[in-house]
């Protein structure tokens, strides 16, 4: 008994004040990375943006004042602050054109998420019911496309999809039609490419809740009387909404402030929210106009994103 | 009205040759690729009858089940449920319902749904169904838990409304894949009979697939000793027990001694086997192999008596010396090496407090057993 506790005791004293600091530190630190992370490349950059957007525009570098400086004291700073208001978000209220965007923009990207569920389903489900050993084939080549360009991939739609390109080509070849289609710069460019572009973050998270699904549960529907059709949807869609939810998210809130692929395939009529902000900074010089739109943009999406987190909350209450 | 024990007691159609089967597998094969899970198989199963199928994992015994589900159709022969050919029918359309060894309850239903499903599909009308799954509830014990999530329910809870839920539609037969494989012990022995009585209420035919020997035992009617896709012999526990027809069903099911040798003469009503090593049996029951055959001789330990001194009237006495003793409290199990090598394990039953005749290790001690104590295996 005395010889466990001589032996015991060095150690225990070594390891006892100095080290367990050292270790409610390094256990802090972990949780404290992420949040400086957040807060010098997610917070400030947002006050930032939301500054400028309180601001006026100004033919001057920057292009905007007030400028929040301390070359006048702390007076002068707060001189400055007292110059902010919501003028530029009144403004935006006026001119529709600003409404009509963030409109269609929520439209496109609602209608491209509902299209890219509708493919990405199928392709997630039948690769969580392929064989375990070629399952990794099969997500390696979901996820291969990320190895090329964005821009070039949309660029390739281009070739694919404008009136002498290879659809048409194709398809006046097999007699299918005797015009060529005129889909290029059209809505309907526009959700071909978001759906093929954001296909990868549908498919994804649907295949991992379809392949942790348990099959017998399907089986066990079918052996209560339950035929395959009926056994999906009120077995396996259900225990997928996880899946749907987080896909659905993924692929709706980057397609609401999407850029290159409205400019690109849709052209010049079409509005979208992300194609207003670029002309608004870099055609027009607004910066506080511009902020304006990109802080309205980014409470809009924050409702969804909402959402998401609490359905996962949920989800994980449920022990799945 | 008879009561359930009595049923039991006289149930034993298989004696009858005319009975009528009601489940038949006629010559069945199951290949996946090139393993053979299930070979040229045969089996007959009555109305009302619990009946097991026991095996090592990998025997086929699941897949068995899983073609009478609809689950996997037969690479080739029938299977025949009151005389209908099952094959092209799909599960759902199959008047078999089973139970799950994972359980497959549905998570996102409650209790209660999971039980409904069922009927649901069925087109039972709403009222019946409350109704129905009121009384299925009753009969597990868990009205209080009907409106709980499964992942709110124990194992014990979970395994009941698995159960609940196979026979919430009144199927003709009821399989049950390793029912009571996630129980603990203590309630794995409770839930045995409560399957049973279960089973005698609703006069189901169950088909219990199970590794378990002494929940097969303690269950079943009767018994498939399986082994690598093929049926080794089907008989009631007892016969499975005492009149083994094969080494392998034999070492499967309890505890066997077995002594290599051949049939040395067949006179009027005994056989004298001649031992590998030299031991001299003389049993009653010597079956039909020739004399100067190859045999094994199989008798299980609680028939082997142990004693310091040579038993008068014993036929069959063996000398050796203790090598191992295991008192268990019940029963005290010896192991002897014999004088020719050969090691015999024997138990004897504590009956009283006391023991008489004492034997602990290195003591000389002879084993001793009756001419028909054991049996005659040629396969």
């Amino acid at each position: 008994m005395t010889d466990i506790a001589a032996t015991a005791s060095p150690s225990t004293q070594t390891t006892t004040l100095p080290a367990r600091l050292a270790k409610g530190f390094v256990d802090r630190l972990v949780i404290i990375i992420p949040y400086l992370w957040l807060l010098f490349f997610f917070l400030v950059p947002f006050i930032i943006v939301f500054k400028i957007s309180l601001s006026q525009t100004a033919i001057s570098m920057p292009p905007y004042t007030p400028v929040l400086d301390f070359s006048d004291g702390i007076s002068g700073f707060f001189a400055g602050f007292r110059e902010l208001n919501f003028d530029n978000y009144t403004w935006l209220t006026q001119d529709a054109l600003y409404f009509n965007a963030y409109v269609t923009s929520l439209v496109i990207a609602g209608i491209s998420t509902i299209l890219t569920l509708i493919v990405g389903y199928p392709i997630a489900y039948g690769m969580a019911r392929a064989p375990a050993t070629i399952r990794p084939t099969l997500l390696m080549l979901v996820i291969l496309p990320f190895w090329t360009s964005f821009l070039i991939r949309v660029y390739a739609w281009i070739g694919i999809l404008k009136p002498e390109g290879l659809l048409n080509q194709l398809l006046m070849s097999l007699h299918i039609i005797s015009q060529p289609l005129v889909i290029l710069n059209t809505y309907t460019a526009i959700f071909i490419g978001i759906v093929y572009s954001y296909l990868p973050f549908m498919v994804l998270p649907l295949y991992s809740s379809l392949e942790k699904m348990d099959y017998s549960l399907v089986e066990a529907a079918e052996d209560l009387g339950c035929p395959p059709i009926g056994a999906f949807w009120k077995i396996t869609f259900p225990l997928s909404l996880p899946g749907v939810v987080a896909g659905c998210l993924l692929v709706f809130i980057p397609a609401v402030g999407e850029f290159v692929i409205p400019d690109l395939l849709g052209g010049s009529q079409t509005l979208m929210i992300g194609k207003t902000l670029w002309n608004e900074f870099f055609s027009n010089r607004d910066w506080p106009v511009s902020s304006a739109v990109a802080v309205i943009l980014l409470l809009v999406l924050i409702i969804p994103i909402m959402f998401f987190q609490q359905a996962q909350a949920k989800a994980q209450e449920q022990g799945r | 009205m008879k009561s359930l024990g009595s049923i039991r007691r006289d149930f034993a159609p298989w004696n009858d040759p005319n009975a009528k089967p009601y489940i038949q597998f006629d010559k069945v094969t199951k290949k996946f690729g090139d393993f053979t899970a299930v070979n040229n198989l045969s089996l007959t199963i009555f109305e009302r009858e619990f009946f097991a199928l026991l095996g090592a994992s990998g025997c086929g015994k699941s897949t068995l089940l899983r073609m009478l589900a609809g689950f996997e159709e037969p690479t080739a022969g029938r299977i025949l449920l009151d005389g209908q050919d099952l094959r092209g029918i799909p599960p759902y359309k199959r008047p078999v319902n089973m139970m799950f060894q994972s359980y497959a309850l549905f998570p996102h239903m409650t209790v209660e749904k999971n039980i409904a499903f069922g009927l649901k599909q069925e087109g039972m009308p709403g009222p019946d169904v409350e109704k129905r799954v009121a009384e299925m509830l009753k009969l597990v014990k868990l009205e209080q838990f009907a409106k709980r999530k499964p992942h709110q329910l124990s194992g014990g809870q979970r395994q009941r409304v698995a159960l609940a839920r196979s026979v919430a539609k009144r199927p003709k037969v009821l399989l049950l894949d390793e029912p009571l494989g996630a129980l603990d012990k203590k309630l794995r022995e409770e839930t045995q009979f409560e399957l049973m009585d279960l089973q005698q209420e609703l006069g189901l035919t169950f088909v219990v697939v199970t590794h378990d020997q002494e929940e097969a035992m303690t269950m079943a009617d009767r018994i498939a000793i399986m082994d690598k896709g093929e049926v080794m012999q089907v008989a009631t526990p007892a016969e499975i027990y005492e009149a083994p027809t094969s080494r392998f069903v034999a070492h499967f099911v309890g505890n066997v001694n077995m002594f290599e040798g051949k049939v040395a003469e067949h006179t009027a009503n005994a056989t004298r086997i001649t031992g590998a090593t030299g031991a001299q049996i003389v049993v009653d029951n010597g079956g039909n192999a020739a004399a100067g055959s190859d045999i094994v001789f199989a008798i299980r330990p609680e028939k082997i008596k142990v004693s310091s001194k040579k038993p008068a009237d014993a036929v069959n006495a063996l000398e050796g010396e203790v090598y191992d003793v295991a008192y268990l409290g019940d029963m005290t199990v010896f192991h002897i090496r014999l004088d020719d090598g050969q090691i015999v394990r024997a138990s004897a039953l504590n009956a009283s407090r006391v023991t008489e005749d004492p034997l602990t290790w290195n003591d000389r001690a002879w084993v001793s057993f009756r001419p028909d104590a054991g049996v005659v295996l040629t396969r």
